[in-house]
C-alpha cells in the first residue's frame, strides 16, 4: 500500500519539476521528459516517440497529453491526474504571481537576460533529444554499420526526408502523420 | 462583483477554455489566435492589447504556453477563481481523451499493420521535431554567446547525459550575467 501511494507522489513530483524547468512550450519539454521518464523506466524511447505522434493527432497541449499518458501507463487514472496536476501547478503558481506585477516582470532585465540564454539552451537540448532518438527511428536492427544497409533503414530515411521537406513547407502536422503512417504501411507490406 | 457574478464569469471562462482545449491541435502557439478571438474579440473579457503581453509572459515563464495563457487570462478577468477554472477547462479535454487512448493503445499495438504505420510515423515525428528545432533556432541568438550555449547544451544532454534541470539553471544565470555585462559594454540596449 505504501509503495502504491509513493508512485503517485513520484509522478506528481517528477512532472512538477518538468513543468517548473521547461521554457518555450511544446516540444521544449521533450528533452527533460525524455531524461526523467527513461531514468525511471516508465516508458521506452520508442514509446515516447510513438506518443508524440498520438499527441499531435489529438487536441490539447503536448505537455498535458504526455503527462496524462505517462501517468496512466504507470498508475492508471489516479496516476494520470497526479502527473497532470504536477505539470500544471508550477505554471499556475508562477503566472498568478507574475500577473500581479506583470509590468515590472515584462521590463525586468534579469528575466530578459535569462530568456536570452534559455532560447539558445532549448535549441541545444532539443538537438540532443533528436540525436538520442536517431537509433530508435533508423536503426531498429541495432547499432551497427550493417544496419545502414537494411530495408528498414532505407525506408525510414526516405520517409524522414520526405516528411522533413513537407514539415518545412508548413504542411499540417496531422496530414504529415497520416502520410507517414500510409508510407510506413506501404513500405512494411512491400519490403519488410 | 458579487459572488454570484464571479461564479458566472468563472464558469464562462471554464466553458471557453474547455472549447479551446478540445479543438486546438498542436498545442501552445496554435491556441493564441483562438484565445484572442474568444476572450478579447467575442466577449471582451480582456483587452486586445493584453494578448501580446500574454504571449510574452507565457514565453518567459516556465510551463506550457497553453496553461500559462489560460491562467493569465482567467486571473485578469476574474481573479484566482477565474484562473483556476480557465486552467481546469483547458486541461480537462486532453486528460479525458488521452486516458481513453492510453486504455486501448497497448491493445492495437500488437497488430502488424499498426506496427508498420508506427514505423513510418516515427520517421515523420522526428521530422516534426527537427522542424521545431529549426523554429527555436530562428528565434535564438546567433552570436558567439548563443551558439556556444547551444553546443554546450547539446553536449551536456546528449553526450554527457547530465541533469537538464541543472543546465537550465546554469544557463539562466549565465544569460543574466552576460546581458548585464553586454549592456555595460554598450553591445546591447
Amino acid at each position: 500500500m505504501i509503495s502504491e501511494g509513493m508512485i503517485y507522489l513520484e509522478l506528481f513530483y517528477t512532472f512538477f519539476t518538468v513543468g517548473l524547468f521547461t521554457f518555450g512550450g511544446g516540444y521544449a519539454m521533450l528533452p527533460l521528459i525524455q531524461q526523467k521518464v527513461l531514468e525511471k523506466g516508465w516508458l521506452t524511447l520508442e514509446e515516447i516517440v510513438d506518443f508524440v505522434a498520438v499527441s499531435e493527432s489529438t487536441p490539447g497541449p503536448f505537455a498535458v497529453n504526455i503527462s496524462t499518458y505517462v501517468g496512466a501507463e504507470v498508475g492508471g487514472v489516479l496516476g494520470s491526474v497526479c502527473a497532470t496536476l504536477g505539470v500544471v501547478l508550477p505554471s499556475f503558481i508562477v503566472i498568478l504571481i507574475v500577473a500581479k506585477c506583470y509590468i515590472r516582470f515584462k521590463n525586468s532585465k534579469l528575466v530578459s537576460g535569462a530568456m536570452f540564454a534559455l532560447r539558445a539552451t532549448v535549441v541545444g537540448l532539443m538537438a540532443g533529444a533528436v540525436f538520442g532518438m536517431l537509433p530508435t527511428v533508423f536503426l531498429s536492427t541495432g547499432i551497427a554499420w550493417t544496419s545502414l544497409l537494411t530495408a528498414e533503414f532505407l525506408c525510414s530515411a526516405v520517409i524522414f526526408l520526405t516528411m522533413l521537406v513537407l514539415a518545412l513547407k508548413k504542411v499540417s502536422p496531422i496530414i504529415l502523420i497520416l502520410c507517414s503512417a500510409a508510407a510506413g504501411i506501404i513500405s512494411g507490406l512491400l519490403f519488410l | 462583483m458579487t459572488m454570484k457574478e464571479k461564479w458566472k464569469k468563472a464558469l464562462e471562462l471554464f466553458g471557453i477554455f474547455f472549447k479551446i482545449g478540445a479543438f486546438t491541435f498542436g498545442g501552445g502557439y496554435a491556441m493564441i489566435p483562438l484565445i484572442e478571438y474568444e476572450t478579447a474579440e467575442k466577449r471582451k473579457l480582456i483587452d486586445k492589447k493584453e494578448i501580446s503581453d500574454i504571449v510574452a509572459i507565457a514565453e518567459s515563464t516556465p510551463g506550457p504556453i497553453a496553461i500559462n495563457s489560460a491562467t493569465f487570462v482567467g486571473y485578469r478577468s476574474c481573479g484566482v477563481l477565474g484562473s483556476a477554472m480557465a486552467t481546469l477547462g483547458v486541461v480537462l479535454p486532453s486528460l479525458v481523451i488521452i486516458l481513453l487512448i492510453a486504455f486501448f493503445l497497448r491493445k492495437i499495438m500488437d497488430n502488424r499493420i499498426v506496427q508498420y504505420a508506427f514505423f513510418g510515423i516515427r520517421a515523420g515525428v522526428l521530422a516534426l521535431i527537427v522542424k521545431a528545432v529549426v523554429n527555436f533556432f530562428k528565434r535564438a541568438d546567433h552570436g558567439v554567446f548563443g551558439i556556444t550555449i547551444m553546443i554546450a547544451a547539446f553536449l551536456w544532454s546528449a553526450i554527457l547525459d547530465w541533469s537538464v534541470i541543472a543546465l537550465i539553471a546554469l544557463c539562466a544565470v549565465a544569460g543574466m550575467l552576460y546581458c548585464g555585462y553586454a549592456r555595460r559594454k554598450g553591445w546591447m540596449e
